[in-house]
């Protein structure tokens, strides 16, 4: 885990007080609302539908256990018991008082967060792979390269004003669990002759426009890897459109130039940023990754796990994965009990996963981009008191990539972008498809639901995917299928017109029926759907 | 209140700024206006000649005006570089970094607002045209020339 040193620390207090000080102007009315919005902005605090809303960044999607138990805390205290964790591996507190939220981030400060730039047309939080340091096949942990960017990218003088907010994401294994080229700029980490360096996508996103980012650089070194990204962001800040907010996504501009021409226009811009002396130098790369270091694993532990427990058996089975480390494990923790609102966590949830963090997993938590959680370092012989302990939380649901770990958006229960409501949606489909057996024997089907065009729940990425949409003020669902946002990434295919509610879930089923029948060899929905195409999906929906 | 803020030793310069196209297609002047879109490049070959560039920010979230402050300062220019329209206080300490070394925005600042934003952050995390020095070579000093 990254600790703060003094320069960290003064950073973020500082900007607690800078927050602090705006914050007592608008209350006070020397500020209006419109004053006050970019400033809040800056710092994720938004105003919803029912109070305001503040987005807590967690860089990487790593926590610590006292980190975590912060967050339950001000669950607790500030919002109604929860915390709801995003697609972007952040926290958002859904109910949050105005004159509170200086007090939240002082308190975030103490445990070394913030939620700087969490919302805004800036480098927003660097997210990356949950199961970094802990996967078998990494060439690096990202995470130390993740910390540097979101370093130099706090307060960067030049891209705070950009055309449009911009996602960044830093992976290392070939299998991506980030999402990575579905952001505006994905880093892939390689090691083609014994150096690590990256590659880099730009130019991938969601929204109304989904696009899979391209490669634009297949090595990048790490001392190089700043300029690098200086460039990039330099030619997106001055030729990306401002025209309209709906095209001015970094995903535009590569589209409307070419990756060809952009990628000139940064080499042009690299050749001459790079000799700027803009890259810490090597030996702070190296600082950062001693703090990234193994935890003192033992060594000559059992790999054996007792099974007699049926349920048991079933929750390892499901959520829990390989670790590098023979006798340890990677346990995931669902978020997504049937009858819940995904991602959603209560304060005393909160606490409990840092308590397990703390007594079992070497003081560490991971938040993934699908809503759920990670114990990254855990003793196989400890399986069955975790998911003990689980159960009584209400935390073992064992659906891990199923089709009832659902991601959806906060919806219009809380945004005020919302055409239509994702949570009971995501609630109905649960129930749908609650039987376990059922849920297993479909496998893996990742099911994404957006309440709206600005894709938050990531539908365009979802095998199935739902779109909320208005229609004459009326909720309304778009199907879509065929999208991942793994290694394979692709963008699902709208089926044909929209259903209700109720409609939509009927069709989710009719879809399954069809994968059921037609898969061959263990396929997945994906495999199957990619192998014979929308056509015998959309006659059974719609035929 | 602030209605003009110079951080340059001596008096500002008074010249009536013109357009870029009309600047690089003239030979006497020696103050020029980038408006938004502009190609602050176009300007590198005449940098000699400039003793005031304005950066026109006709609304403060287009931060275009940040990416040529520094695309001149990189070039090596040493005149007056000054922010114009809509600046707003919470701007000043990010421009400074860019280059800029005076503001003329449309609305005046409050004095105190400025002191305290100038003097809010100790440190940086970048390296950029100011010449603070990153928190990365602070760590480092071995690492650093001289």
């Amino acid at each position: 885990m990254y600790r703060y040193d003094s320069y960290d620390q003064a950073i973020v207090d500082a900007r607690v007080e800078e927050f602090r000080d705006q914050t007592q102007r608008r209350l006070s009315g020397a500020l209006t609302e419109d004053q006050f919005k970019p400033l809040r902005l800056m710092n994720g605090l938004y105003l919803q539908l029912h109070a305001y809303m503040l987005r807590v960044a967690i860089p990487y999607g790593t926590l610590s256990a006292k980190q975590m138990r912060k967050l339950g805390e001000i669950a607790g205290k500030y919002d109604k018991g929860y915390g709801h964790f995003t697609t972007r591996q952040n926290l958002q507190y859904n109910w949050i008082k105005l004159a509170d939220a200086p007090d939240i981030l002082a308190e975030l400060a103490t445990v070394e967060m913030h939620a700087i730039q969490t919302s805004g047309n800036c480098i927003r939080n660097i997210s990356s792979d949950q199961y970094a340091g802990v996967s078998a096949d990494e060439v690096a942990d990202p995470r130390p390269w993740a910390e540097l960017l979101r370093q130099w990218s706090s307060f960067h003088p030049e891209f705070t004003y950009l055309p449009r907010k911009f996602k960044i994401a830093v992976i290392a294994s070939d299998d991506d669990r980030a999402a990575m080229r579905l952001h505006d700029i994905g880093l892939k980490l390689v090691e083609p002759d014994g150096v690590v360096g990256a590659e880099v996508y730009a130019g991938g996103g969601m929204g109304r426009t989904p696009m899979v980012a391209p490669l634009i650089r297949d090595f990048v070194a790490e001392d190089e890897i700043i300029s690098y990204l200086e460039a990039c962001l330099r030619v997106y800040n001055r030729y990306g459109r401002r025209d309209n907010k709906y095209k001015a996504r970094i995903k535009i501009l590569v589209h409307e130039i070419g990756v060809e021409e952009y990628r000139r226009q940064v080499e042009e811009e690299f050749a001459h940023m790079r000799e700027l002396g803009l890259n810490p130098p090597t030996q702070e790369l190296a600082r950062i990754r001693t703090f990234f270091a193994a935890p003192a694993y033992e060594s000559g532990l059992s790999d054996e796990i007792d099974r007699s427990n049926p349920a048991f058996a079933l929750w390892v089975d499901r959520q829990v994965a390989a670790h590098k480390v023979p006798g340890y494990a990677i346990v995931n923790i669902s978020l997504k009990p049937i009858d819940g609102i995904p991602g959603d966590a209560s304060a005393e949830q909160i606490a409990l996963a840092a308590d397990l963090a703390e007594a079992y997993s070497f003081d560490e938590l991971r938040v993934t981009h699908a809503q759920n959680l990670v114990l990254p370092h855990v003793k196989k012989a400890d399986l069955y008191t975790i998911w003990q302990k689980l159960v009584a939380a209400g935390l073992a649901e064992a659906n891990l990539d199923l089709i009832t770990d659902i991601i959806a958006c906060p919806g219009l229960d809380y945004c005020a972008l919302a055409n239509a409501r994702s949570i009971p949606l995501a609630q109905k489909i649960a129930a749908r498809f609650a039987d376990a057996e059922r849920q297993a024997d479909l496998g893996e089907l990742k099911l994404k639901i957006s309440g709206c065009i600005n894709a938050c729940g990531h539908h365009h990425a979802g095998h199935i995917g739902i779109l909320g949409v208005d229609r004459k003020g009326v909720e309304n669902f778009q199907l879509l299928l065929g999208g991942s946002g793994a290694e394979d990434a692709s963008l699902g295919q709208i089926t044909g017109p929209g259903f209700s509610e109720d409609g939509v879930v009927d069709a989710i089923e009719k879809v399954t029926d069809i994968y059921l029948a037609e898969r061959e060899n263990g396929e997945r929905f994906l495999d199957t759907y990619r192998r014979i195409g929308m056509k015998p999906f959309k006659e059974a929906i719609y035929g | 209140m602030v209605e003009f803020l110079s951080f340059r030793d001596g008096e500002s310069a008074q010249e009536p700024a013109v357009t870029v196209e009309s600047f690089t297609g003239q030979s006497n002047a020696t103050a020029v206006r980038i408006e938004p879109g502009e190609d602050a490049r176009e300007l590198l070959p005449h940098l000699d000649r400039i003793s005031l560039i304005e950066v026109n920010f006709p609304g403060f979230g287009d931060g275009r005006g940040y990416s040529a402050a520094r695309i001149v300062r990189e070039a090596g220019y040493t005149g007056e570089l000054r922010a114009v329209g809509d600046v707003l206080v919470d701007q000043i300490v990010a421009m400074r970094r860019c280059g800029f070394d005076s503001f003329h925005p449309a609305k005046a600042l409050d004095d105190a607002a400025v002191d305290r934003a100038l003097n809010r952050y100790d440190d940086v995390y970048q390296k950029a045209i100011d010449g603070r020095v990153p928190i990365w070579a602070k760590r480092h000093p071995e690492t650093q020339n001289g």
